[in-house]
């Protein structure tokens, strides 16, 4: 990557840090609390995420 | 006695509504992925320098960041989503024109886009069905969305090839969760506004299809 490839992906990425920032501090304080049993609703999904990107990795090697 | 019917009929309005919002952000979202396809064909096409994929980035953060939410509630919102994300597809063409001149790339390039469809069909799927509500889930992704960022940044100056890889795995399950809890919103009334929602799901498949594209071709010795 040279160097102004460098530079201007610290500055997009910097820039998209600067515009997330406010909105996690929101999403933080104002997100509600995970109830028993939340979590185990969403483990479902993104381990088949993952088993489903392992069978795409061996599909292309 | 009379409470019962009225909230029936509340409830049934809201479901019309939330139906409503659903179909239009499918609909919105279609359409804005098949320009993101047309801005990238044209891209690779006339075989764009890489660095106007950073140019196109910029110029799609700057709409989502200081246009979009002064026309998100007009008919002006839904134009700043097609040059959003025509602009986003338009900076994908140096990228796909790099994994296309690579043997296996035309592969690579079609397992990414199949697999990113089929993720955001699942997830989709499963947030529909289960109508489960991911919005405990904000906050999570929003510090996990910020780590990643802070990683990427650091890796620009490591340039260690593992962690770019970790990087775009991390990404992967960051917008998958996104995915859940922006179809979620819009299931329970949180997100009414289907300009929004489709920004939302469009970034996580944009995402999704850069990292997985990544994945699959670092692992097939190409990247």
């Amino acid at each position: 990557m040279d160097m102004w490839m460098k530079i201007g992906s610290v500055l997009l990425l910097g820039l998209m840090l600067i515009f997330i920032f406010p909105r996690m501090k929101h999403a933080m304080k104002h997100s509600p609390k995970a109830e028993k049993g939340d979590w185990a609703g969403v483990l479902l999904p993104i381990g088949a995420v993952i088993l489903f990107v392992i069978v795409l990795i061996m599909l292309v090697r | 006695m009379n409470y019962q019917p009225q909230s029936v009929v509340r409830t049934r309005e809201s479901e019309l509504a939330t139906n409503k919002v659903l179909r239009n952000t499918y609909i919105l979202l279609s359409m804005t992925l098949l320009f993101s396809a047309v801005t990238a064909g044209i891209s690779m096409a006339i075989a764009v320098p890489p660095f106007m994929s950073l140019v196109s980035s910029l110029g799609a953060l700057a709409l989502i960041w200081l246009v979009l939410p002064r026309v998100a509630h007009s008919s002006a919102g839904i134009w700043v989503v097609f040059a959003m994300t025509g602009l986003l597809g338009f900076g994908l063409g140096p990228v796909l024109n790099m994994y296309a001149a690579i043997p296996n790339g035309a592969q690579i390039i079609s397992t990414a886009l199949g697999g990113t469809g089929l993720i955001f069909l699942g997830l989709s799927a499963y947030a529909l069905t289960t109508r489960k509500n991911f919005s405990f889930m904000g906050g999570f992704l929003m510090v996990g969305f910020l780590v990643v960022l802070l990683a990427a940044i650091a890796n620009i100056f490591l340039a260690i090839p593992a962690l770019s890889l970790t990087i775009s795995a991390v990404v992967i399950l960051i917008m998958s969760g996104f995915i859940l809890y922006d179809t979620s919103r819009i299931i329970h009334g949180g997100e009414t506004n289907y300009i929004l929602a489709t920004v939302g799901l469009y970034l996580g498949i944009y995402n999704i299809f850069i990292s997985l594209l990544h994945i699959l071709g670092a692992v097939s010795g190409n990247d």
